[in-house]
């Protein structure tokens, strides 16, 4: 079964396609050949979608070296994002799937990330799940096919906007998470004891104290002394505020885990590129004995191959939508409690 | 948490339609004021995540309220491209965090929220509206 998938709920125009178990083509407009586009794509995307929607798509088709003949459905991302965003890339889809006479499923982008993980392997379900990136900070428990469970959330930001806006505050350019990771991975991250928020509740994040926290300590520092004082320590801040976020999310994924008895885990999104993360993640994996999977990098940023992939588990189990499919900002998944 | 209860306080002078800009720098409680503000109207704070990456969060209560960040936009014109006129130009309550970003293309009427650090416990909010 062949899945066009496409992509369009913030920043970037993608379409992918995927045909059991193979990715045959993942394009990403702003990361694409700029001349096929006629010009830059913007970082910001939003409207801009709808003037290179159909050149990303008609490369992921030639790409894929596909036709419409050999395409089973069209997938498309219907929330949670910006209302005009993603009513370019639906439209788009509809458009398509009445002159293809295909069936049309729509995707939640963030069961999407999740997903990302089945492009390159299988993990076996039940499996809990962390999505942790710019604008998603949460832990979803997986019992078997697009049957999802929010366990925890951030209240306020999410941890890979903790990273860019602290690093702003360290004087790094936004965003900044990549460069703290270079950075924090010469320096002592016992350096400065930062706080790690609600350690003792459940499993919704906060970290918005965090970054008021490093304002507060840089703010402690004369200001004569601060810039000899960040340029001699900006890795050993880098590794601390890493290790405050870190330590935070993998002692939630701990919990999560235990409190479910799964087997599996998964970490997916932007900041799974994170390596502190990624060690601390495969040490507890070792320690609780459970699997951890991770996607590829480029399928941990907003992308359609994520999409295709969750359009192909949906059709498998006849989810099907029809061209009444609307956009939704925001999503409200069921929540569940630990230990329960 | 006394961000919110100010935020709250706030939220009942606002009307359909208006547009409220929260000024103050990183860390300084803007997204809390927020939450404030939905909880008057019958949203659950926690709810109220930071809109920075997303630009634009929409939640439902007694009113319509969307939660725009313009951190993350650099130039005025790129509010076209998030489509801002059609969010602050509706029946909605608009709260605009960063809205230095595209100054010139707001309205006149709106209300603004400056909210500053005195001490680490303390924070000072000024309201005042525009004519």
């Amino acid at each position: 079964m062949m899945i066009l998938g496409i992509e369009s709920s913030c920043d970037e125009t993608a379409a992918a396609v995927y045909s059991d178990g193979r990715l045959l083509s993942s394009v990403i407009a702003s990361q694409a050949d700029h001349v096929a586009f006629g010009g830059i794509v913007p970082e910001l995307a939003s409207r801009a979608h709808e003037r290179v929607i159909w050149h990303t798509v008609a490369q992921a088709m030639e790409k894929a070296g596909v036709t419409e003949d050999n395409v089973d459905a069209i997938a498309v991302t219907e929330g949670p994002g910006l209302m005009g965003s993603l009513l370019v890339g639906l439209c788009f889809a509809k458009g398509l799937a009445i002159q293809w006479n295909k069936p049309i499923v729509g995707v939640n982008h963030i069961d999407a990330h999740i997903y990302a993980t089945y492009i390159d392997e299988m993990p076996e379900m039940p499996f809990v799940s962390l999505v942790v990136s710019g604008g998603h900070t949460q832990i979803f428990y997986v019992e078997r096919p697009l049957q999802h469970k929010l366990m925890g959330q951030t209240r306020d930001d999410a941890a890979g906007e903790a990273f860019d806006k602290i690093g702003k505050l360290l004087g790094l350019e936004y965003p900044a998470g990549p460069e703290i990771d270079r950075l924090a991975r010469t320096g002592d991250d016992s350096f400065y004891d930062f706080p790690r928020a609600m350690m003792k509740k459940g499993l919704d994040f906060s970290f918005s104290g965090l970054k008021t926290s490093v304002l507060y300590y840089l703010q402690d520092i004369p200001k004569l002394e601060q810039e000899k004082f960040l340029k001699e320590h900006m890795a050993d801040l880098c590794a601390s505020i890493s290790a405050a976020i870190t330590d935070v999310l993998i002692h939630k994924m701990r919990q999560a885990i235990r409190s479910t008895g799964v087997k599996c885990a998964i970490i997916a999104g932007g900041v799974s590129a994170n390596s502190m993360l990624r060690e601390k993640a495969h040490k507890m994996a070792g320690e609780l004995g459970v699997s951890l999977h991770i996607p590829h990098p480029v399928y941990c940023t907003d992308n359609a191959a994520m999409i295709a992939v969750t359009g192909w588990f949906k059709m498998k189990e006849g989810m099907t939508d029809d061209l009444h499919l609307k956009p939704y900002a925001r999503h409200k998944w069921e929540k569940v409690g630990i230990g329960g | 948490m006394r961000t919110i209860l100010a935020g709250e306080r706030f939220a009942a002078r606002l009307q359909p339609g208006d547009i409220v800009l929260l000024k103050g720098e990183l860390g300084s409680g803007k997204t809390h004021f927020v939450k404030g503000i939905a909880r008057f109207f019958d949203i659950a704070p926690e709810e109220v995540q930071s809109p920075t990456f997303s630009l634009i969060h929409e939640y439902v209560g007694s009113v319509r309220l969307y939660h725009i960040d313009c951190y993350r936009l650099n130039k005025p014109e790129d509010a076209y491209e998030i489509g801002l006129e059609d969010y602050i130009y509706s029946d909605g309550i608009s709260l605009i965090e960063w809205p230095e970003k595209v100054e010139p293309l707001l309205p006149d009427n709106c209300q603004i929220v400056e909210i500053s650090h005195i001490s680490k416990e303390q924070r000072k909010i000024i309201i005042h509206h525009q004519v």
